[in-house]
């Protein structure tokens, strides 16, 4: 059985849930094996009816009042009591924050093999290898887990889309677990999310948007950025390094852990396509790469890329806009 | 407060990757190595909290002989002491493998709190803090922006820890626990010192524990095979535009217009 653990917030689903449910039936189509969803919670009705429309075999439910809110104490040990009455052949989970905050404890609990940040599944002679980036993108891997089953793997946010879950023709029968949960053996103590700021700047209703990375080399630089953007009629906007070195304001940062937008045109300054800032920017149309790096990762995904000083390449693309 | 720093040496941004004969590793005879980023955040934020709370911050890496030179790194921008987990099946080692490496030699030491990077610029399996956790017994917390220490008072008192954990989207969340534990730092949590002429000379006479990994460390120990390793294959396909700076300008700048339609 493939076992496939579902996140919610708030009694909500994530996107990446979905997502992971169209990997784990892509798993199914090699290993030929079914497929339960389990989610845990401290109240989890709704969303277990919810998963209920994939076209899974069983939805399973892990309700208990220490497991709201998360942590990884408490996740870890009911997963653990819940692996062992299912016996799954592989348990798949996205690739979010939280599922990289407890997954490796949990493997490392049960002593199981963990494949992190997998991007597709193929048939490798009788098993399934598992397809992940390694050196920042410039190298990807076929990986085989190893030693006796489960195996666990995080699918990487975006690696399949929403759309690819496949819908079963009636819902599929939820089944409550019972676990033992010891409440005071948990040892994180955390406290409600907040928003650092207010977020003043909407990214993700851009319709143009001038990145900049570290390829911009100074603060001083960010003006030559600014002023394509302006001849654009673009936003601007940054990869992480360059927001925390406080070139640009954190509400302009895109990628994982900023924001996520998908405007007509990407143009990426500088950015070599670390997959933390691919996974905000992905949706975009059109994408521009500007690097002086030919193997840089961006130019995967790209639709146009000039290879090149981006010093000298701007401002003739300023003149060349103004042209008009 | 004792505070235990894992660092690794990985290649460089720069590096050009080349792969091995049998394609399943790079050819590290061409690479040039650094000390991980988020690891380099990771000893940043130890030596402040040892200039706060005063102790000892030792710096531990698995890793083959050419570790030594990240090592002495750390040393020079002012950890005290280092322990080497020194083999060459480390080079390639997979994050259980480096964790159990990394936990065995720490065991004795009973560190208040172990601090590392959130993941690694090469495999970039995003494990080894969180493994290293449940194998020392610790709890931990993942991708740190702040840490705030309540040391113990003595008296068989246990210290304390707050720290802000980064969630997705730009949301964040406080998480107390006791010590001893462990975190996994995010990049950008203070901004990073070099060392100095008088940390460097200084460094020389600290030292350096090397020590035998207590398992194992050949493929046969690890959970995952890498089969195949190979450049991407490009999902898209790039229209690269060559010619001078002005021409590749004017160039896209037609395509943008003409073809994809994005700018006015």
């Amino acid at each position: 059985m493939i076992l496939v653990i579902a996140e919610q917030r708030d009694g909500r689903l994530n996107r990446a849930t979905w997502e992971t449910i169209a990997g784990a039936q892509q798993l199914a189509d090699v290993t030929k094996a079914p497929i339960t969803i389990l989610v845990a919670g401290g109240s989890v009705g709704a969303v277990a009816n919810d998963l209920a429309a994939a076209q899974v075999t069983e939805v399973a439910t892990v309700e208990n009042a220490a497991l709201e809110p998360y942590t990884p104490d408490g996740f870890t040990a009911a997963l653990q009591d819940a692996i062992a009455q299912l016996t799954p052949s592989h348990v798949l989970l996205p690739h979010t924050y939280q599922t990289r905050d407890f997954a490796p404890k949990l493997a490392a609990r049960l002593d199981r093999a963990l494949v992190t940040d997998v991007t597709a599944v193929k048939r490798a002679g009788g098993d399934a290898a598992f397809v992940r980036p390694m050196f920042q993108g410039k190298l990807t891997a076929d990986v085989v887990p190893q030693g006796p089953a489960p195996h666990f793997v995080t699918f990487q946010i975006g690696a399949y889309r929403v759309e690819q879950a496949v819908k079963g023709v009636s819902p599929a029968p939820v089944r409550a677990l019972g676990v033992t949960l010891d409440g005071s053996a948990i040892r994180e103590k955390p406290e409600p999310p907040f928003q650092q700021a207010k977020q003043a700047v909407d990214l993700s209703q851009a319709e143009r948007i001038v990145s900049v990375g570290r390829g911009i080399k100074e603060q001083a630089n960010i003006a030559v950025a600014e002023k394509l953007a302006q001849a654009l009629g673009a936003e601007i906007a940054a990869s992480r390094p360059i927001c925390d070195a406080g070139w640009l304001p954190m509400e302009r940062q895109v990628g994982s852990s900023g924001q996520t937008v998908a405007p007509k045109l990407y143009l990426a300054l500088g950015i070599s396509g670390a997959i933390q800032h691919l996974v905000g920017m992905k949706g975009s149309s059109t994408v521009v790469a500007i690097n002086k790096d030919p193997d840089a990762p961006i130019f995967e995904i790209a639709d146009y890329g000039i290879v090149g000083d981006l010093f000298e390449i701007v401002p003739a693309i300023i003149e060349a806009v103004g042209k008009h | 407060m004792k505070i235990a720093v894992c660092i690794k040496q990985v290649p460089t941004r720069e590096w050009q990757p080349r792969l091995n004969d049998d394609k399943t590793w790079i050819r590290e005879a061409d690479a040039s190595f650094e000390m991980n980023e988020p690891d380099a955040y990771a000893l940043e934020e130890a030596l402040r909290l040892k200039e706060k709370h005063g102790g000892e911050v030792v710096v531990c890496s698995a890793g083959p002989s050419r570790v030594a030179q990240v090592i002495r790194e750390a040393l020079a921008r002012g950890a005290d002491r280092a322990i080497h987990v020194e083999d060459d099946g480390l080079a390639s080692a997979d994050a259980f493998v480096t964790s159990a490496a990394l936990a065995g030699a720490m065991k004795d030491e009973t560190f208040d709190l172990v601090l590392t990077g959130l993941q690694s610029d090469d495999q970039g399996f995003a494990q080894v803090g969180v493994i290293m956790a449940e194998k020392l017994g610790l709890p931990h917390a993942t991708i740190i922006m702040e840490v705030n220490v309540d040391p113990s008072t003595g008296s068989g008192q246990a210290g304390t820890l707050r720290v802000k954990r980064e969630l997705e989207g730009g949301w964040f969340q406080w998480v107390a626990m006791p010590l001893p534990a462990v975190l996994t730092i995010q990049s950008g949590i203070n901004q990073l010192r070099y060392a100095t002429l008088k940390g460097i000379m200084a460094a020389k006479k600290k030292e350096i524990r090397r020590v035998q990994p207590s398992l194992s460390t050949g493929a046969s120990a690890g959970k995952l095979r890498i089969v195949s390793l190979y450049v991407p294959e490009k999902g898209k396909k790039t229209q690269i535009i060559g010619g001078s700076p002005a021409e590749a300008a004017k160039e896209l700048v037609r395509k943008l217009r003409e073809e994809a339609r994005v700018i006015p």
